[in-house]
């Protein structure tokens, strides 16, 4: 018992539970989005990949750090461009498309490591963001050093929640967007057009999806390392269905499971003689199975998700 | 003139055959831009690629032998995907296989080969089919989506069998590299000519798509399995037991890609390591859908997939160009059989009336 005290009571283990939180509030926003305009995206996995490697290359070239988020999400959004033609224009299967999507991003990022820096041995670092102190909420004692020791990234993940939130619940085109998802037949009764607003959400949610991957090399880390994604993309489609596609829950579960990560990382050091790693290691994953599994039967689908829209379509 | 998009009832086999194809062909031909990008000669590399994959007796044994595994996670991700059953976790019901396959072949039981190679297969069919009977009972109990469970089964598996090879199963005379116990000489495939690593996994995977392509055709279970692949919601009206189909299917699935382990273990390495398969499973969801999901056809994608890998990796020591080609052409295939598969649902006409 005094460990697990030890452990939340300090400053430390918190501010690590938003740094692991935050990729997976940017693919959790992502995939929230694209879901509910009706679009699985599994492209989530590889996007990561080409978020981190293209954000973390362009600041090695020699781009400023804002310019290599920039170049990042780009490279998300032309992925998810590619998955939108495939499944809204073309209304192909979602699960196939999205797979094909993270083997391309990844081996297409991979490649072009390789390519890029032939004869490395150890990967190359960058000056990556540092933490900010805001109006000095840092150096407020236990609190300033838990939860506003963090780098811009942190904060733009946090500003993404909100801004989300207000687009998905306060604007015309939030409701278009959920409309779209849950029925679009809806949405064109109102001259909107449905594939419009569905590749928009999948390329603006892909665009996010690989900012969570550009805080990996960028921010976590200084360095591109080979299956440094390691699943996060897909724990993040497990943790949207525990968020019901709702972005202030999205950004719960996000911390949950990143509290819950730093507290494994600690308790592997108390108890990782009696233990053997990979047990810690695969928590994360079974707890994700497990969320699923406890959510799955209370979880509300957007109503259209999967399904491909058709212009004119009847029911 | 206007273009009009018409729905086709049944697509000729022909027209199958050629969506597959093409979409290999197209594959590759993307191919040349991270080639000429990375400095390389397209023409120079695809010629080192046939070479390496199919320029001498070796060469073509090795591609056999990377088609091996190909061709049972292929036949998974097919009659899974057929019954819209979506296992992604061919990847990890493999390891769980090759598992089996050590648990049961490294000492515990002792008997001729005859008898022991056949144990080996059942138990490493029965581990893969379990690791994908457990996510689709999970999925009918609790609602709880295949796709998400079984993608993340396949990280907690390689753990588990990284803390296995590292701990109790761990080889003491390996000189500290983690590695299972070996395997018994009798549990082991024979090779299938001397000198080459070809093993009798290869004829297992050919058998496999056989019987596959007979059950599929002409047998009940067969008919089941298309039915609730084409509309779930009929099959139960029809009376098809669709939860016990399902249950099956996964059975057969993860079985036959335990099979893909057992055949790395057993026929390749001898032993157990967590870096087993260089992703044999999300290749094999490329191999299937390359297939068109037909089981004889995944025979021919899996040659095709495993000479890209085995021709990048002697085309990359030639020319220094990232073997990472080869997985750049794994999955353009895959897209590009996908966008085939919209000419196999619609027909391109031309209406020369409107404009006269």
């Amino acid at each position: 018992m005094d460990v697990l005290f030890d452990i939340l009571g300090s400053a430390n283990f918190w501010a690590a539970a938003i740094r692991i939180a935050t990729p997976l509030i940017f693919g959790v926003l992502g995939a929230l989005i694209c879901e509910r305009a009706g679009v699985l995206n599994l492209g989530i996995e590889g996007i990561f990949v080409a978020g981190a490697m293209a954000g973390w290359l362009a600041v090695y070239l020699g781009a400023g750090l804002w310019g290599g988020v920039l170049v990042a999400a780009l490279a998300g959004a032309l992925f998810g461009l590619l998955h939108a033609i495939l499944t809204v224009v073309l209304g192909l299967s979602q699960h196939v498309s999205g797979i094909g999507i993270t083997l391309l991003a990844t081996s297409v990022s991979y490649f072009t490591y390789r390519t890029a820096l032939p004869d490395v041995s150890t990967p190359p670092r960058i000056a990556a963001f540092q933490p900010i102190n805001i109006a000095g909420l840092s150096d407020i004692p236990f609190l300033g050093p838990a939860l506003f020791q963090q780098t811009p990234m942190t904060f733009l993940a946090l500003a993404f929640v909100a801004i989300i939130a207000f687009v998905l619940y306060r604007t015309p085109l939030g409701l278009a967007i959920r409309a779209v998802g849950d029925n679009p037949a809806s949405v064109e009764a109102q001259g909107l057009s449905v594939r419009g607003l569905r590749i928009g959400a999948v390329v603006a949610g892909s665009a996010l999806m690989a900012l969570g991957g550009a805080f990996l090399t960028m921010s976590a880390f200084d360095a591109f390392f080979f299956g440094m994604v390691n699943g996060r993309g897909w724990i993040c489609i497990a943790l949207v269905v525990f968020a019901s596609w709702q972005p202030g829950k999205a950004l719960l579960g996000a911390l949950l499971f990143g509290a819950f990560d730093a507290f494994q990382i600690r308790l592997q050091a108390q108890i990782g003689q009696v233990v053997p790693g990979q047990v810690f290691l695969m928590l994360p994953y079974l707890l994700s199975i497990v969320a699923l599994i406890l959510v799955a039967r209370r979880a509300d689908y957007p109503r259209a998700l999967l399904q491909p829209w058709t212009k004119g379509q009847r029911h | 003139m206007s273009f009009r998009l018409e729905m086709r009832e049944n697509a000729s086999v022909g027209l199958r055959l050629g969506v597959s194809l093409g979409a290999g062909i197209v594959a590759l031909l993307l191919v040349a831009i991270p080639v000429l990008f990375a400095g390389g000669s397209p023409l120079t590399a695809y010629g080192l690629m046939v070479q390496g994959a199919f320029g001498s007796m070796f060469a073509l044994s090795e591609t056999l032998n990377r088609a091996t595994p190909l061709i049972l996670t292929g036949l998974a991700a097919a009659v899974a995907f057929r019954a819209k059953l979506w296992n992604i976790g061919a990847e990890g019901q493999l390891y769980i296989g090759a598992l089996a396959a050590v648990l049961v072949g490294s000492g515990l039981l002792q008997m001729p080969p005859a008898l022991l190679i056949p144990t080996v297969m059942i138990a490493g069919f029965l581990a893969g089919g379990m690791m994908m009977v457990i996510p689709t009972l999970i999925k009918q109990r609790f609602g709880a989506d295949e796709v998400v469970i079984t993608l993340l089964l396949n990280f907690i598996v390689i753990l588990f069998v990284q803390m296995l090879v590292e701990g109790p199963l761990k080889d003491p005379l390996a000189m500290g590299w983690p590695q299972s116990v070996p395997l018994l000489a009798e549990a082991k495939l024979p090779k299938l000519l001397p000198r080459l690593r070809m093993h009798w996994g290869l004829i297992t995977g050919v058998v496999a798509a056989i019987v596959l392509w007979v059950m599929v055709r002409k047998t009940v279970l067969g008919f089941e399995i298309r039915a609730v692949g084409e509309n779930k919601a009929a099959a139960r009206f029809a009376g098809i037991p669709v939860d016990k189909t399902m249950l099956k299917v996964a059975l057969i699935s993860g079985g036959l890609a335990g099979l893909a382990g057992v055949g790395e273990v057993a026929g390749v390495k001898g032993y157990l390591s967590a870096d087993l398969s260089p992703g044999f499973g999300y290749s094999g969801i490329v191999v299937a859908m390359l297939a068109g999901l037909s089981p004889i056809g995944t025979v021919i994608a899996a040659i095709f997939i495993a000479a890209v890998f085995v021709g990048a990796d002697s085309m990359s020591r030639a020319t220094g160009i990232s073997n990472y080609v080869a997985d750049l052409v794994v999955a353009l295939s895959l897209l590009c059989v996908l966008v085939g598969s919209f000419f196999l649902r619609f027909r391109l006409r031309y209406d020369r009336k409107l404009e006269a």
